[in-house]
């Protein structure tokens, strides 16, 4: 099972990647804290994740092949 | 200005099949409010005076800087120093002498900004600061204005449509709904301290006109539960869909008077009066008469060992307010930024009956000491 993870504003310049693919990841708050571990910067900041497009707000099963978007708030203008 | 010279303004949008004349008419009767005439309401401005959209509000309190003129297009070298606002109505005036054009050269609170909204019906937000987008969306809540949002980082923006119930057979999300609590302070970087490319607001601003026009003209598929994203660099578009989230409810006020007394600025981190450093906790925690309280989710770690505590999830706490007879109370979270919320929430309730701190950077900088 392979987990897309696609990161957009600050969170991608941490990562030093727009996108990248992790194995095996059986839920969404495993996958945080993998990668919290990995950029322990993210920890501190704030963002929504959206499985497969479309926002979660609680632990979710990642079941099959899926795509997890991290997006941060942006407050430009 | 003679009816066929307004014919020829609009004509090459009337003949647009989709919109044609009653399009028109839609536009002249709509009322549209665009806070802040920056990168992002510029161009936003320019296309909906254009376009003949009947009473355009705008609010800004700033002045134009040098470095504003390679985003913010409404304005040139002989405006630095003068009001957005002013500067921006004679351009816009000069774009569309038929509509009408409502100036507030003032900065949106808690104080003026259900007046100032009252009178329109679709609201772009166009700042560029965290307190006021939090504002803005619960006045829209409040007064069941549609939302129109963009947001730009350095090559990147966001834009989506909330509180647009009429336009959904589901419930309608606002921004609390994508981001419940404001960034700590310092966290996300605003454009003069990041940088921005001049075209992403461009790009933004003219996106959220058109979904205004949209939304006005109920032509197309409009943005409404959905964020989409555009990064100049690698232009990718990425949209979402938003859902709903049942503590959204209770974070935003409820009232009149409720609003007006929530404190934005401290709810986005900014001088927080509720903020307890480590050093001043540490001896409070054998204290009798403190109440502890962990706001986490449940299944948060690290957990609290060592320190007599209760725990009640922030989202639990929008519900029910706890009996609490201590006379001082100490809320916890990993950053400081939920306990933050929590404090503003239990002052609300507990008034100066209690003592309320929110240790200050939260359980993860404690740990660090």
């Amino acid at each position: 099972m392979k987990v897309e993870i696609t990161l957009f504003g600050q969170l991608a310049d941490i990562a030093g990647t727009q996108k990248f693919h992790l194995q095996d990841i059986p839920d969404t708050d495993t996958l945080q804290r993998i990668l919290h571990e990995k950029y322990p910067a993210l920890a501190n900041l704030s963002y929504c994740i959206a499985v497969n497009k479309k926002t979660i707000h609680e632990n979710t099963i990642l079941d099959e092949d899926v795509n997890v978007a991290l997006l941060p708030p942006f407050s430009g203008g | 200005m003679s009816q066929a010279a307004k014919n020829e303004r609009y004509a090459r949008q009337i003949s647009l099949k989709e919109l044609g004349e009653a399009g028109q008419e839609k536009l002249k009767k709509a009322k549209v409010l665009v806070v802040g005439a920056g990168g992002l309401g510029c161009p936003a401005l320019m296309y909906l005076a254009g376009a003949g959209v009947g009473r355009l509000g705008l609010v800004d309190f700033d002045v134009v800087r040098l470095s504003n003129l390679h985003r913010q297009v409404l304005f040139s070298v002989k405006d630095v120093g003068e009001s957005k606002a002013e500067r921006a109505a004679e351009v816009l005036k000069l774009i569309n002498p038929d509509i009408e054009i409502i100036v507030f050269n003032e900065k949106l609170t808690n104080s003026n900004a259900l007046d100032i909204l009252s009178d329109f019906d679709i609201i772009l937000d166009g700042t560029d600061n965290f307190s006021s987008r939090y504002l803005i969306n619960d006045a829209c809540v409040l007064l069941n204005k549609i939302l129109v949002y963009g947001a730009i980082s350095r090559f990147e923006g966001q834009i989506a449509i909330f509180n647009a119930s009429a336009f959904t057979d589901k419930k309608a999300v606002n921004y609390r709904d994508l981001f419940p609590l404001a960034p700590a302070d310092q966290e996300v970087l605003n454009c003069a301290e990041a940088g921005v490319i001049g075209v992403i607001p461009g790009i933004i601003g003219t996106m959220m006109a058109n979904e205004t026009i949209k939304l006005i003209t109920e032509i197309g598929e409009v943005l409404v539960n959905r964020l989409l994203t555009y990064n100049t660099l690698n232009n990718h578009f990425f949209d979402l869909e938003l859902s709903p989230r049942a503590e959204t409810a209770n974070m935003i006020p409820k009232g009149i008077s409720e609003f007006e007394s929530y404190n934005y600025e401290r709810f986005c981190g900014i001088n927080s009066t509720f903020d307890l450093s480590y050093e001043d906790f540490e001896p409070l925690i054998k204290n009798s008469n403190i109440q502890i309280i962990d706001v986490r989710e449940s299944g948060e770690t690290p957990h609290l060992e060592h320190m007599k505590h209760i725990h009640i999830p922030l989202s639990k706490l929008g519900e029910q307010i706890p009996e609490i007879d201590a006379e001082t109370i100490v809320l916890l979270c990993q950053t400081g930024q939920r306990s933050t919320a929590a404090a503003e929430i239990l002052s609300k309730h507990y008034g100066k009956s209690r003592k309320i701190y929110s240790l200050k950077d939260g359980i993860a900088a404690w740990q660090k000491k």
